[in-house]
């Protein structure tokens, strides 16, 4: 009685391991040297991170799902490069957590969109996208301008960024809440301080054209206007091919 | 690990490891003492016993 | 139609309290006890959630999974002192999961096609959002996915399997309350992953969308399923397991190593909804399709493989055509699907082995699919006129073929030069609804018409007829949606690529947008027809769940009546 339940038993946890092996050993072989892939990855010394602000639109972007009508993947395609710009390299998502490039284009791709448009046209787009663009079946996002951002604990959302590896110093960390203020409203004492941490290239503007109050709306206008801008290792002559 | 040892064995590990699995279901299969068990549990579903059985070796 | 709708409205009310109080009288007095204990756990979680979340989507959830929790102790608390369940019982399947899993797949399927068919339209009439932020198309459509995928599918694919498995073992389930938990517990992760969404509370990742808690939650429910899945498989009588079983346990088992390893996150506080991924970039990129297609093969495919394995022989009264065949194309199916997942990503900054990798995988997969769909029709070879008058077989016979034209494209679509057209656009939502309505939906509507008169023993559906239209129904929305989107797919990605004499793009990103709009109305048609086949289907099982409830006289064996004597429902065997 005990030997037959035994060999039951055995057997079923055999065919258990079985699929487990057969299933988790492909996947393996194809994910884990990708985790060496720093030897391969090309190098943008220069790259630099997204500021608390660009977080936060970053985060309404995948919100709202942008990701799954807008791609951030220019493929090494001819055509695709002269719609949308170089390909993209793997180094410009790599502080991407997670990454957003997208599996369908109901809309254009994204990966080159900043500094393409001026604030206002992106405020009119997505207050309306078809004020801009008649043909266009994008919702549109009118209560981001009305919603105000929700920005004290930007800090944390760092902090969390740092611990799955972006290089956050403990002064950005810090100083996360007067950064975003500051982004969004130059000629003010906070402004100085983005320029400080994250470079003179960062966007400072008012980006809904309304100085004073921090809305959604600054915040994605924001991400939109850096992305494909954290490095211009796409632009260089040489850069080592990705696909 | 070294990127190109992980690249070069990720590329060549796939097709043994695909021809032995082959190999081995294959084997299984068609293994002659088999068929009488497959063929059982091929009409076991069709059969009309309406009832879990209560004679189990445990519970 | 008035009075049937008050009819069945108060029978639903009076009715769901009796039925609410079977449950829990088929508890033994220990069951209960556990059972009061889980809601007491969960509540006290939901009671956390909502304290730490406060302001935070995170605190609607706690107070979603507390109100829950709370329901369910006054539940168990009224029925506490029903007598307890006799030994009789262990003479007898344990059904009722199934019997609950089977109307909360078609409440799902309903609300998840409704949702689908709405964004459809709106892609042709952006504005039918009604200026809210909840119900613009990237916010429903993961409650479109998640809900026909995970709603539909999931509680199919619970419900048939724990059918299946005690069929095919002749042992009953463990226990009485592990069953009920995986069910409810599951339908509790769809409730919170469906309403994150629409507050938008999103990881992003596709398939993969819920937040860091509710993943959490999802494993717990997994281990439990898969707990049961062992204890019954060691209690089987025949030492050989039946295939369907080895399908549904490696849906169990790979499901759980994808889902644990593509969500693995950092949340930013245990007050926060959000989290941030582990991985990043081009590793992240390819976790998630490494998961995304996985999801495809073994949520999407094997699980369904099972049910196909068990029901369609059933049905047709004919063993399958070759279990030989079955056992190779499985570990098949297990073996290659986990390679090919990098086919999403070609021509990316993902490194170009990788994608030739998949690509080769992709092609190599054609092999054990078309073996599973050969198999599938060959089982109905001389059972002809079976298929001809019985729509529930016709269902699991198109689902089949649908099975194998959707892998044979799949595998087309993988090829990197078809990818670098296909790639972005309609083909592949094409592809998909090929594979979801198809293959997955029209197996499972055949399971489910198969089931409903097995479980709550009637002799046969309430209306042949009703299931014949919605066949005609589902197949009609099938091939307009896909054709259309084939249609604007390739459209589509041949506009993205033209180049005029001059040597320059010859058109621009809202020409070709201009160009989808006839084909999204179609497919948003098509989607509809679907949409009222569900409802037929509705209706059809609700009056056949009606009509069993009135003379208990009737009632049939515990095991499905196999042959079918050529007419357009199975007979009693008796």
């Amino acid at each position: 009685m005990f030997n037959l339940h035994y060999r039951l038993e055995r057997k079923t946890i055999g065919f258990l391991l079985a699929i487990i092996g057969v299933a988790s050993i492909g996947g393996a072989v194809e994910i884990i040297p990708l985790f060496t892939i720093h030897q391969t990855v090309e190098d943008a010394p220069n790259m630099r991170v997204y500021t608390p602000l660009e977080i936060a639109g970053r985060n309404i972007y995948i919100r709202e799902g942008c990701y799954a009508c807008h791609s951030q993947m220019i493929r090494t395609l001819r055509d695709e490069v002269e719609r949308y710009g170089p390909y993209s390299l793997a180094v410009e998502s790599k502080y991407d957590h997670p990454m957003l490039w997208g599996s369908k284009r109901t809309g254009p791709d994204l990966a080159r969109m900043g500094n393409k448009y001026s604030d206002e046209w992106h405020v009119r787009h997505l207050n309306n996208p078809r004020d801009v663009v008649p043909e266009s079946v994008m919702p549109h996002y009118s209560w981001l301008g009305r919603t105000e951002l929700r920005s004290e604990d930007l800090g944390r959302h760092m902090a969390a960024l740092r611990r799955v590896g972006v290089p956050y110093t403990d002064d950005m960390i810090a100083n996360a809440r007067s950064d975003t203020y500051g982004q969004a409203a130059p000629d003010t004492p906070f402004a100085e301080g983005v320029t400080k941490r994250y470079g003179a290239a960062t966007n400072i503007r008012a980006f809904d054209g309304k100085p004073g109050n921090l809305t959604e709306l600054d915040a994605l206008v924001a991400y939109l206007q850096i992305l494909g801008k954290l490095t211009d290792a796409a632009h260089k002559p040489v850069a080592a091919a990705g696909g | 690990m070294d990127n190109d040892f992980a690249v070069w064995f990720s590329k060549s590990f796939g097709l043994f490891y695909l021809i032995a699995l082959s190999i081995g279901v294959l084997v299984y299969a068609f293994w002659p003492s088999n068929k009488k068990r497959f063929d059982e549990a091929a009409q076991s579903i069709l059969g009309d016993e309406d009832k879990p059985h209560r004679d189990q070796p445990w519970r | 139609m008035k009075d049937i709708l008050r009819w069945s409205l108060n029978l639903l009310a009076s009715r769901s309290r009796r039925v609410l109080l079977a449950m829990i009288a088929q508890l033994t007095r220990y069951e209960r006890q556990l059972a009061l204990f889980i809601l007491l756990a969960l509540s006290i979680c939901g009671l956390a959630m909502a304290v730490a979340g406060t302001g935070d989507a995170l605190g609607v959830h706690g107070a979603i999974v507390l109100l829950a929790a709370i329901a369910g102790t006054f539940w168990v608390i009224s029925g506490y002192y029903e007598p307890e369940p006799s030994d009789d019982r262990l003479d007898r399947y344990f059904d009722d999961p199934s019997r609950l899993g089977i109307i909360l797949a078609m409440v799902w399927v309903v609300a998840g096609l409704f949702v689908g068919d709405w964004i459809a339209w709106q892609l042709a009439y952006p504005d039918l959002t009604f200026d809210a932020a909840w119900s613009s198309f990237g916010r429903l459509r993961p409650v479109h996915t998640s809900g026909v995928i995970f709603g539909f599918g999931g509680n199919a694919l619970i419900a048939t399997s724990f059918y299946v498995l005690q069929r095919t073992t002749r042992a009953r389930l463990p226990d009485q309350l592990s069953p009920w938990f995986v069910l409810l517990g599951y339908n509790l992760f769809c409730v919170i992953a469906a309403t994150g969404y629409l507050m938008g509370v999103t990881q992003s990742k596709e398939y993969a969308e819920p937040e860091w808690y509710a993943d959490i939650w999802l494993v717990i429910v997994w281990v439990t399923y898969f707990i049961i899945y062992l204890r019954t498989l060691v209690r089987r009588k025949e030492p050989h397991i039946y295939v369907s079983n080895w399908y549904y346990m490696a849906f169990i088992l790979v499901v759980a190593i994808l889902h644990i390893v593509n969500n693995l996150a950092i949340p930013v506080s245990l007050g926060h909804a959000k989290s941030y991924s582990a991985f990043s970039g081009v590793q992240d990129a390819m976790t998630q399709w490494w998961y995304g297609h996985n999801a495809v093969a073994f949520f999407l495919t094997a699980g369904f493989l099972g049910m196909m394995y068990y029901y369609l022989p059933v049905r047709a009264g004919r063993p399958i055509f070759s279990y030989r065949l079955s056992i190779i194309s499985f570990w098949g199916i297990t073996f290659m699907y986990m390679w090919a997942g990098s086919h999403h990503l070609h021509y990316t900054a993902l490194p170009q082995w990788v994608q030739t990798l998949g690509m080769t995988f992709s092609i190599m997969l054609l092999v054990p699919s078309w073996a599973s769909a050969g198999n599938a029709l060959l089982t109905l070879n001389g059972a002809w006129h079976k298929v001809r008058d019985d729509a529930v077989l016709r269902f699991m016979m198109v689902a089949a073929v649908f099975y194998g034209l959707v892998t044979f494209e799949g595998s087309f679509m993988a090829i990197r030069a078809v990818n670098s057209l296909s790639h972005y656009t309609d083909w592949t939502v094409g592809h998909v609804h090929a594979g979801a309505l198809g293959w997955v939906a029209m197996i499972t509507f055949g399971a489910i018409y198969a089931s409903v008169p097995w479980l709550w023993k009637r002799e046969r559906m309430y209306s042949a007829r009703l299931v014949e239209v919605h066949f005609w129904l589902a197949l009609a929305g099938t091939v307009i949606y896909v054709f259309a989107m084939w249609n604007s797919g390739i459209i589509q990605g041949l506009m993205w690529r033209t180049y005029n004499e001059s040597g320059t793009l010859a058109y621009s990103f809202v020409e070709s947008l201009v160009a989808m709009r006839p084909y999204y109305i179609a497919r948003a048609i098509g989607g509809l027809l679907f949409l009222i086949g569900a409802l037929v289907a509705c209706y059809n099982i609700w009056m056949t769940i009606r009509t069993a409830d009135q003379p208990a006289d009737q009632r049939l064996g515990d095991h499905p009546v196999p042959a079918l004597a050529g007419g357009t429902a199975p007979q009693p065997a008796e």
